[in-house]
């Protein structure tokens, strides 16, 4: 996997970052105690408006609809990272198992 | 503008930002008590289906196909035994323009929008419903911001949540994701008063009649090719706009005779605001901890009065497990050439129950399906699973504990549903409405609420006030 890993940001580049919406002593009363320790805390993506910033600079963005909003920069020309993830053999048996209960030809 | 932006402060304004943000007034469908004319509501502030069909014939959303699962009912016949085994019909919804049934409630929502001259639309949802929204605003014009609910507080986040965003952002949405938490609800009040753009929420009447034209297509497509209505239709259900809608359509199609099944996948244990648990599941919608708490109080959504109400339409509702989820997902691929996301499985495996205990000339109809692709993956789901800390094994689906093991059936007779009883839920939606005295045009609404005839209503405020009340 090519992966280019940026340190320095320019104006109009695409960037990800991320703020505190809210500390835990502003928090909603009633959430469970694990989930009330923690700030609750906002990620989004835009084109960087200042001139040249690196990572954890305050910065400012535009977002894709045009909204300027302003937060901490945690990484530029972010990408998804997601995958199909590991073979899983525990999954292995099931098309086997019914194939063999269904028979050789059990297209009708 | 000095506003007060603090948690408190900003609750404090939520009717009037929902007021501009719905553009429609919800008190005037309030009556006497807890009365509230739901019907009305939808007369008068939703689309008809002829209207609906032309909005989402436009969005290219809808007219779906349906397909006969002849080898799921192949197996389910060997299973159930001599003269059992309904036919299994599946209504394809991955082939809408986002990938899911959610396209349908999108391209009204987004329309109506668009028509009172909003400028954008905003979402909250961590689900299809985001890509749906983001794909309309993308055809229709307009700007789209998706809020959703995605890392727990390590920045860990389920693949499948991942995925959406990544679909919302291709379809130039402007995502903002969240750590665990009720408050999304806060950023997403701030977020409609920062922009002045349409709540394009779930649970509005637009959202609901989008839904109707996949039950009317239902019926309408077993009429001309099967001759009659289906026996029953199985709905994945979480907040219960899917099954309202479906079960309208097929009502307004004049298909009263089919049963209309609710499923949700069994997380029971898990607290859905905890972010120790966040990434204990493996299923982030059509699941109980959304299914139950929304059929038994529904306006505890987004927007004044829900016009997603599952009690009234619902005459069974049934749970299964992750790991029959997941077992069905992979049969589905394996011996009907139909890859498709785990979630929007729900519904299918229960069917598969469902059908191997209806005798053989019945005809049974799962009426959803959704996308899949990297992190929308059994493979990847099961991964994440292993990743934190969730045995996947293979044995008695029975013997699972969400958040602890996920059990891959040893053989597909061991896929069970579990009966969540009806009564059940409509004393504890009762419960929610609960005063002293109701007045009979109260009863005559619980009893719609509910489906329940009016005696059956007064039979059981008796017997819950034999009980002590509430």
């Amino acid at each position: 996997m090519i992966r280019i890993v940026e340190t320095i940001a320019r104006k109009g580049d695409w960037i990800r970052i991320s703020n505190t919406v809210l500390e835990p002593h502003q928090r909603a009363e009633h959430l469970p105690e694990d989930t009330k320790k923690c700030p609750l805390t906002m990620w989004v993506k835009g084109f960087l408006l200042d001139e040249e910033a690196k990572i954890n600079d305050t910065v400012t963005i535009r977002t894709y609809i045009g909204r300027e909003l302003q937060g901490t920069l945690v990484a530029i020309n972010p990408s998804y990272q997601h995958t199909y993830g590991a073979y899983v053999p525990e999954l292995s048996y099931i098309g086997h198992q019914l194939r063999d209960i269904l028979g050789g030809d059990h297209h009708e | 503008m000095n506003r007060d932006n603090s948690y408190a402060g900003v609750m404090a304004r939520k009717n009037q930002i929902m007021k501009h943000a719905v553009g429609m007034d919800y008190a005037e469908f309030e009556k006497d008590g807890i009365v509230f004319d739901y019907e009305e509501m939808m007369r008068k502030t939703g689309y008809s289906l002829d209207q609906v069909r032309a909005i989402e014939r436009n969005g290219n959303v809808g007219e779906t196909p349906i397909y006969a699962l002849k080898n799921l009912t192949k197996l389910a016949r060997i299973i159930g035994g001599k003269g059992k085994g309904a036919r299994i019909f599946l209504k394809d919804e991955a082939a809408n323009p986002s990938g899911s049934f959610k396209a349908r409630r999108a391209a009204v929502s987004v329309y109506h929008a668009k028509k009172l001259g909003y400028k954008g639309v905003i979402a909250a949802t961590s689900g299809n419903y985001g890509a749906a929204v983001a794909s309309q605003a993308a055809m229709q014009g307009l700007k789209c911001i998706i809020i959703q609910e995605c890392y727990d507080s390590e920045e860990k986040g389920q693949p499948e949540i991942i995925e959406k965003a990544r679909k919302c952002e291709a379809y130039g949405a402007e995502v903002i994701q969240l750590t665990v938490g009720p408050e999304l609800f806060y950023t997403f009040l701030k977020t409609l008063e920062d922009t002045g753009y349409f709540n394009a929420s779930l649970y509005t009447p637009f959202g609901i009649a989008g839904v109707e034209t996949l039950g009317y297509e239902i019926a309408t497509w077993f009429r001309e090719h099967e001759s009659r209505d289906p026996d029953m239709v199985i709905v994945t259900n979480a907040g219960g706009g899917n099954l309202t809608g479906t079960a309208r359509g097929l009502l307004k199609a004049g298909a009263k005779d089919t049963t209309i099944v609710g499923a949700s996948v069994d997380l029971k244990g898990l607290h859905m605001a905890s972010d120790g648990q966040f990434n204990r599941k493996s299923f982030t919608t059509g699941h109980t901890g959304f299914g139950v708490p929304f059929a038994t109080n529904p306006d505890r959504s987004d927007v004044p009065r829900s016009a997603a109400r599952p009690l009234r339409y619902m005459d069974r509702y049934v749970t299964v497990s992750q790991g029959e989820v997941f077992y069905m997902t992979e049969a589905l691929a394996m011996v009907e050439g139909l890859e498709r996301g785990p979630a929007g499985n729900t519904a299918i495996t229960a069917a598969f129950c469902l059908a191997s205990q209806m005798d053989d000339d019945q005809m049974i109809v799962v009426q959803e399906t959704e996308y899949t692709g990297a992190g929308k993956h059994v493979a990847a789901q099961l991964t994440f699973a292993k990743e934190n800390g969730i045995r996947v094994e293979r044995g008695n689906p029975i013997d699972q504990i969400p958040g602890k093991n996920i059990i891959l059936p040893e053989h597909p007779s061991l896929i069970q549903v579990k009966e969540l009883e009806m009564d059940r839920l409509r004393k504890s939606y009762l419960k929610h409405v609960w005063k002293e005295t109701f007045t009979d045009e109260e009863i005559k609404y619980i009893a719609a609420e509910t489906k329940m005839t009016i005696e059956t209503v007064h039979n059981m405020i008796h017997a819950l006030q034999q009980e002590g009340g509430v």
